[in-house]
Order: C-alpha cells, then sequence, then structure tokens
C-alpha cells in the first residue's frame, strides 16, 4: 500500500500515525476507570440513603469531590476515544468525520458540565452529612 | 471515499459460518455495553450531577423519575439502573480480560473460553450484590 497518494492524504486515507499512541492513553485510562468506578459502585452501595442532603453532603468532601473529578476525566477520556473507534469502525463516508466532531463536542460539553455540577455541590453545601 | 462496495460481487464468508460462543459473545457485549454506558450512561450520570447542583427540587424531579410515590423504584427505575449497572460491571470484567489479551495471554481456547465465561459470572453476581445491598436499605 505505501504510504499513499497526496491526494488519498487530503482525503483523509491511510493510517495517521497516531494509533498507538491513542490505544496506550486507552488502555491507562481503562486502569483508573477499574479503580474509580470501583470507588464509586462500593461508595454508593455503602451510603446509609439516598435523599439530596445525604449525597450533597457526601459529594461535599474533598476526598469525595476530588475521585468525582478524576473519575469524569478518566471515563470521558475513555468513552471519547472508545466512541470513536466504533464510529470509524462502522462509518465509511463523510458522517464519520461529522460524528467524530459531535463526539469530541459532547465529551467536552458533559465533562465540564459534570465537574462544574462536583464543584458548585461541594462549594455550597455547608455542614457536612455522611 | 474508500470502501464503497460493488454489490454485484458476493461477499466473502464472514461472520455467518461462525457457531456463536462465550469468546464472541464478551467481544460484542464489551462494545455494545461501552457504548451503552458512553450515551444512556453519561446522560444520566451528568443530570445526577446537575440536579444536585441545582437543589433539592431538580434533584427531586430525577428520582421522581425512577421512583414510585412511596420511593421505591419504578419499572425504569429498575430497567435503567440494572441495565447500567450489569453492563458497568460487565464492561469492567472483560475490560480486565483484555488487559490479559493484551499482554499475549489467553489466547489457549479453552481458557480463553473459560475467560469469557468468568466474566459474565463476574458481572451476575457484582450486579445481584449491589442490588441486594441497595434495596435491603431502601426496602428495610
Amino acid at each position: 500500500m505505501g504510504n499513499g497518494t497526496r491526494l488519498g492524504r487530503v482525503r483523509g486515507l491511510g493510517s495517521a500515525h497516531e494509533g498507538a499512541g491513542e490505544w496506550w492513553k486507552h488502555k491507562v485510562s481503562s486502569g483508573s476507570n477499574l479503580l474509580l468506578t470501583l470507588w464509586l459502585m462500593v461508595s454508593v452501595a455503602l451510603l446509609p440513603a439516598y435523599d439530596f442532603a445525604t449525597i450533597a453532603g457526601w459529594i461535599a468532601q474533598p476526598l469525595v469531590a476530588v475521585p468525582l473529578i478524576l473519575l469524569v476525566l478518566s471515563v470521558t477520556h475513555h468513552f471519547r476515544h472508545g466512541l470513536q473507534v466504533v464510529i470509524e469502525d462502522y462509518q465509511h463516508d463523510e458522517s464519520r468525520f461529522v460524528l467524530i466532531v459531535l463526539l469530541e463536542y459532547f465529551t467536552i460539553t458533559v465533562r465540564v458540565l459534570a465537574i462544574f455540577s462536583i464543584l458548585k455541590i461541594a462549594f455550597t453545601t455547608t455542614g457536612v452529612a455522611a | 471515499m474508500a470502501n464503497v462496495r460493488n454489490t454485484a460481487r458476493p461477499l466473502s464468508p464472514h461472520l455467518g459460518i461462525y457457531k456463536w460462543g462465550p469468546h464472541m459473545a464478551v467481544s460484542i457485549i464489551h462494545r455494545a455495553t461501552g457504548s451503552g454506558m458512553a450515551t444512556v450512561g453519561t446522560g444520566l450520570f451528568v443530570w445526577w450531577l446537575v440536579a444536585l447542583a441545582y437543589g433539592p427540587d431538580a434533584y427531586a424531579t430525577f428520582l421522581d423519575t425512577f421512583t414510585l410515590s412511596n420511593g421505591k423504584l419504578n419499572i425504569l427505575g429498575y430497567l435503567v439502573g440494572v441495565g447500567l449497572s450489569f453492563s458497568l460491571f460487565q464492561h469492567m470484567g472483560s475490560g480486565v480480560r483484555h488487559f490479559f489479551l493484551d499482554a499475549g495471554a489467553n489466547f489457549e481456547l479453552r481458557a480463553n473460553k473459560r475467560s469469557a465465561l468468568a466474566t459474565f459470572a463476574f458481572s451476575i453476581l457484582a450486579t445481584a450484590t449491589f442490588w441486594v445491598v441497595l434495596l435491603e436499605k431502601a426496602h428495610g
């Protein structure tokens, strides 16, 4: 196949030569996802109740808010790459570029929404419960 | 673009010629659970956090969507809750299996099949444990 023609490269054909690095970052985020989601599921299971005051008071603690933010960063990075692979496997025409751009916007939007909300809960909840 | 197929020509024998096994199931379920969590799971997780950030009223709207008036989960609550927690544990088990596959291990047929089955055993057990703990608390 060689390196293709210049026209082919303009059309987005061939290797971007970024695959190995992306794959490695995906694997690194799997490791942190494993730890952080296990922490989240065990913590949620061990909460005494699920009413507003309990949950907000729980999130307001520094050692809950920070792991939660780390989880958001790790998980959004992981699904950003995972969904791109799915798109690239099934979409072969121009729609793949549109979907990947939309995925990028989606990822950044939910990442900022989640982190801002965690910080707002943490900084506005008075009297730490749980 | 590339990959434009001439429909007049036959396709090579593809997945249809294989007998389904746990290894194939665990592979496609890894992708399905990942895609499901990335879309539905992310949406609900962000809604949960944003509702908490808005305050008790918004959080009540979130809870009311998934619970009955007596506080117990409704059908949607069970469907989404069990579905997403099972997805997480299945994707987790399957992801750990991928760590071994990436290192070049666990490709022997019988061991590979066993580890595929083990991911299902883990996810079903973990999901059941999680919900027993949660429901014991809610229902006393």
